[in-house]
């Protein structure tokens, strides 16, 4: 016996969570599994709707010989932005992008989504992207932000403290502020690296950090909070302006990490906010029990852990490369669990969650074969500046207004399927500093597309 | 500007790196000029083969002795640069027995240790090797490290008061009376922190001038005003993410290319291709010759076809025949070395050209011309370069129980000790934590920091001294670190620049590598570049300021901020969607 729903999403990243809840919303009987921990783990947290148009036109063209002698980066031009507004560009990215096939409109809605069923964010208060400090020294603009986040924006010009931990690696407070000031920053910032004051192992990972604070250790008897607060209260004052702020690596505890921040920030007398870092980030994950709480919330069903590794059409041709998508079999500890839906939601990620695959031969998309367009030769997948406009950072399934699969053809390939998130190809995320909103206006859109799918 | 010198190396690689140690152990001032960092040119782009001579033993009979003569010289002087891994020339079905015992018995014309496997047998050693082999010949192979090994010998030049300048270019070979009496260098991006400015040239003056350039020989000797007929050779190298075997791998053919896979390190190393090029720094790198390392060795191993690859690089083989010889093939022109005695070839005193030649045979070449110039100077030192142990190598004793002092796990300060060999305690004894910054390779900062003192701020010189930035993540994951580490000895500017030279460069080789795992792998590492740090976008880059006024500043957000807010969920469902006035500010 099949297990049923109206609506099957399948990826449990932000897209997939963002299609349940929008299924939810509609009414519909939603399922959701996905495979494997969602990359949040690896994203800052922050969401981003649309920073900047990047440029398309970047020195090497796709496909030349690379040579010995030639270096990745020649004259790149540069990207329109940073954008203060995120909606008014859209018309200027590639028609095949995914904001151009949804619109602006469905930008608004995901992120008022996201507003309504998401804990601890800002920013919905006005349409402007904010501008928040990275952890390599620059600027960014995103339309949502962790209340962690909030403090450190770059608009605000009251003096800045940013602190590093010289049992951490992953940047140089010193460097990071003098980099912010590069970039013009309209208030002083001034970078410091301390001790912490717990000795963990030299190696020790952020998470390490975040532990010992949510728990507040006691680190030689003292604890950790106030330890911390005391290692870092000498440099308020030594800072450039004297500091009304103070940045730290995002590490200022996970399950209690607004009561860690609140004490620092009363003991410091000054307010306190977090640098997303690398992977693994705790922005990311924090972000991620978010999401899975406003499933619990819409009273989503969802599994985590089973792969995909089959589907049925309904014609019963298993050979067939398109048609309606009867029954997909999810592996459940090695047994092979039909799940039947009316409509299913393809939000499996991209190239980095594996919901986009390839070899030596091609790409592909591994759960149900839709078609991902992409050039024959490999040595076309890139061009030789890192940054430059990457052929391979584009590379996803391609949809119509409603997200359906379209195949090599421009026809329909599974009529009821939608596709969201970092699965859909078009947009260079990266460059554009658009990944979140991708995922939440397509995700939108997906979601209540399957759900009428499923009413019909 | 002007210095004076004995003896003037041109050329940072192993050979030129080999006679500095040399000339300066015999008591004579010597200079090396290099214009990138050391190993820059054909010496950092080689598959890390020491050679048994094995691979000589047929064709080339006397420089298969030389290989295995020197490949145990360097087993006890350079034993922290060197694995010793064995090697097997393996029989597949389809190649010839004959050539399989001409192997067999020039190995043992040549004192080869060679030992005859069976299929079985060389399955025991190497499980992956392919089922349906013949036989195997074991012999002495082993894998070196190209880059500790002309850092060591750099070092010991240094210590014995020669010295060693990095990112110098000769511009000019000075010709005064019919007579080579120095060069004239520029000055590049220097990493060194007391280099001289940028750009600066200076004329160094010697009594006599070594072209050590290897692959660029020609170039040197046109700019002096004589021929060098050096024949520069491609051959592509492609690297897997793991060791798919702990053997030197050898196809036992005739000739051919994609026929060794040497274990390195972490990684293995398949090689290689033979195309004659024109200019050694720019030629195509095609597709084909890495599809063909993939297909062809995975008839050795055939796990290879799905495994993952890092990246591919290049190198170009310093080739060189004797004028007239008129080899039409790349792959027949002699691997033997030849010393150019301008003087009696071309009647230009004061210079003398080494070219041709291999790594595992650096050392004695470097004794070879090192005799030929001390007898042009009258010089009578003799060379003891073959007897005292490199920088890194001398007695370890028992290293390995001591390095629980350095509070490092174990995997960890085993990896360290490895490549640092003798030299350990002394950079790892430093004060403050000693994290690791490059996860993949288990690089922590005190070896960062020590290579940092050395090369400066090129952060590609610190990478082949240390490893870090060349595992599976190919420095997606510590390129910014290690340009974190060059505060406060340098600017951020300059740490950012260090930064996008590692970067890119990093891009370069896994353009080759671009699917399945490594394709995934070079979207994470554009995620975490892009967008997460901004790196593309940063204003500080980009013309024109940026309106800071026309963004969010957080005014309008709750209030909760102002005060830290005191409990759980901070905001909730709904939180944000109104303004309150001014917010936490």
């Amino acid at each position: 016996m099949a297990i049923t729903s109206d609506v099957l999403v399948v990826g449990g990243g932000l897209a997939g969570i963002t299609a349940a809840l929008s299924t939810a919303r509609e009414g519909a009987d939603v399922r959701l599994v996905s495979h494997k921990q969602s990359t949040l783990q690896q994203a800052s947290g922050l969401v981003d709707a649309l920073g900047y148009v990047p440029p398309t036109d970047t020195g090497s063209d796709p496909g030349e010989t690379p040579t010995a002698g030639r270096t990745g980066v020649r004259d790149r031009p540069d990207p329109e932005g940073p954008l203060a507004d995120p909606f008014g560009a859209i018309d200027r990215l590639p028609v095949d992008h995914p904001y151009r096939l949804v619109g602006a409109d469905a930008l608004r809605e995901g992120l008022e989504l996201f507003d309504e069923t998401v804990a601890g964010y800002r920013g919905a208060h006005t349409d402007r992207n904010a501008l928040v400090p990275t952890f390599g020294g620059t600027v960014k603009p995103t339309a949502r932000y962790p209340a962690a986040t909030a403090a450190g924006l770059a608009s605000d010009d009251r003096p800045m403290l940013v602190v590093g931990f010289r049992s951490l690696t992953e940047f140089d407070a010193r460097q990071v502020a003098e980099r912010l000031s590069a970039a013009g920053v309209p208030f002083p910032v001034t970078g410091a690296e301390v001790a912490f004051p717990a000795a963990f192992r030299d190696d020790a990972k952020i998470t390490r950090f975040a532990r010992a604070l949510d728990l507040d250790e006691p680190v030689d008897g003292t604890p950790a909070r106030r330890a911390l607060a005391d290692a870092v209260a000498p440099h308020l004052d030594a800072a450039d302006g004297g500091a009304a702020r103070v940045g730290f690596p995002a590490f200022l505890g996970d399950d209690a990490a607004p009561a860690v921040r609140a004490e620092l920030a009363d003991r410091l007398g000054v307010n306190v906010f977090e640098i997303p870092t690398g992977p693994p980030s705790l922005p990311g994950l924090r972000l991620a029990d978010r999401l899975y709480e406003a499933l619990d919330a819409a009273g989503v069903r969802y599994e985590t852990g089973v792969p995909v590794v089959g589907r049925e059409l309904a014609d019963g041709g298993g050979d067939a490369t398109g048609g309606h998508v009867d029954t997909l079999l999810v592996d459940r500890k090695g047994t092979r669990v039909p799940y039947a839906a009316d409509a299913v939601v393809l939000a499996t990620g991209g190239l980095v969650g594996k919901g986009i695959d390839s070899d030596r031969d091609g790409v592909y998309e591994p759960v149900l074969g839709c078609h991902v367009p992409h050039p024959a030769e490999r040595y076309e997948w890139y061009v030789d500046d890192a940054f430059g406009d990457q052929p391979y950072a584009r590379f996803g399934v391609r949809a119509d207004e409603r997200l359906r699969p379209l195949d090599a053809d421009g026809e329909v390939q599974f009529p009821n399927v939608r596709v969201a998130g970092a699965t859909l190809g078009g947009a260079d995320v990266a460059r554009e500093k658009s990944a979140s909103g991708v995922s939440l206006a397509t995700g939108l859109v997906a979601g209540r597309e399957a759900a009428a799918e499923a009413a019909r | 500007m002007t210095r004076t010198t004995d003896v003037l190396v041109v050329g940072g690689g192993s050979t030129g790196c080999g006679i500095a140690r040399d000339v300066a152990m015999r008591g004579v001032d010597v200079t090396l000029v290099e214009k990138g960092n050391l190993t820059h040119g054909t010496t950092g782009r080689m598959h890390g083969l020491l050679h048994s001579g094995g691979r000589y033993a047929v064709s080339d009979q006397a420089s298969a002795r030389e290989c295995v003569e020197e490949n145990f010289v360097l087993r006890d002087i350079a034993t922290h640069c060197v694995e010793e891994t064995g090697g097997l020339f393996v029989k597949r079905p389809e190649d010839t027995e004959a050539y399989f015992e001409e192997k067999l018995e020039g190995c043992r014309a040549c004192d080869i240790p060679a030992e005859v496997l069976s299929a079985a047998e060389a399955r025991e050693r190497e499980p992956y090797l392919a089922t349906d082999i013949d036989r195997a010949i074991a012999v002495p192979d082993a894998a070196i490290d190209p880059f500790r090994l002309c850092v060591a010998n750099a070092a010991a030049a240094e210590n014995y008061g020669g010295e060693v300048v990095t990112h110098a270019e000769v511009t000019d070979v000075l010709v005064e009376a019919g007579e080579v009496v120095g060069v004239e260098v520029r000055h590049g991006d220097g990493p060194r922190k007391a280099s001289t400015d940028v750009g600066s040239t200076e004329r160094i003056t010697a009594d006599h001038v070594v072209n050590a350039t290897g692959a660029w020989a020609g170039q040197l000797g046109a700019m002096a005003g004589v021929d060098i007929e050096v024949r520069p050779s491609k051959g592509v190298m492609t690297v897997m993410n793991t060791r798919q075997v702990d053997t030197v791998v050898n196809r036992c053919q005739p000739k051919g290319d994609a026929d060794i896979v040497v274990p390195h390190e972490t990684a293995c190393i398949l090689g290689t291709t033979d195309e004659e090029v024109d200019d050694p720094e720019d030629y195509p790198e095609e597709r084909w010759e890495v599809d063909l390392m993939v297909e062809e060795l995975a008839e050795l191993v055939p796990i290879l076809r799905e495994a993952r690859t890092l990246r591919s690089f290049w190198g170009v083989r310093p080739l060189y025949e004797p004028p007239g010889t008129g080899t039409e093939d790349p792959t027949d022109i002699t691997r033997d070395f030849f010393l150019l005695d301008h003087a009696d070839r071309d009647g230009l005193p004061g210079m003398t050209s080494i070219v041709g030649g291999k790594l595992t045979t650096y050392r004695m070449m470097a004794e070879d011309i090192v005799d030929h110039v001390c007898g042009k100077l009258g010089v009578r030192a003799g060379c003891r370069t073959a007897d005292e142990p490199l920088p890194g190598s001398e007695d370890v004793g028992d290293l390995h129980e001591r390095m629980d002092e350095f509070g490092l796990r174990s995997p960890v300060s085993r990896r360290s000790a490895q490549r640092l060999g003798s030299r350990t305690e002394t950079v790892l004894d430093t004060p403050g934590p000693n994290p690791t910054v490059c996860n993949c390779e288990a690089v922590t900062r005190a070896e960062v920091r020590d290579a940092i003192d050395d090369a400066g701020r090129d952060l590609n010189a610190v990478r082949l001294r240390t490893r870090a930035a060349m595992g599976t993540c190919q420095g997606g994951f510590c390129c910014h670190r290690l340009a974190a580490e060059l505060e406060p000895d340098f600017t951020a500017e300059e740490a950012r620049a260090s930064l996008d030279e590692l970067y890119q460069e990093r891009w370069k080789g896994q353009r080759h590598a671009l699917w399945g795992e490594q394709l995934s792998q070079a979207m994470l590492n554009h995620m975490l570049h892009a967008t997460t740090m901004n790196r593309d976008g940063d204003p500080a880059r980009l013309d024109g300021d940026v309106a800071f006024g026309e963004f969010d500043d957080g005014t309008g957000t709750p209030a909760s901020e102002a005060a830290g807010e005191s409990t759980v969920a901070d905001g909730g469902p709904g939180a944000g969607t109104t303004g309150e006035g001014d917010g936490w500010r």
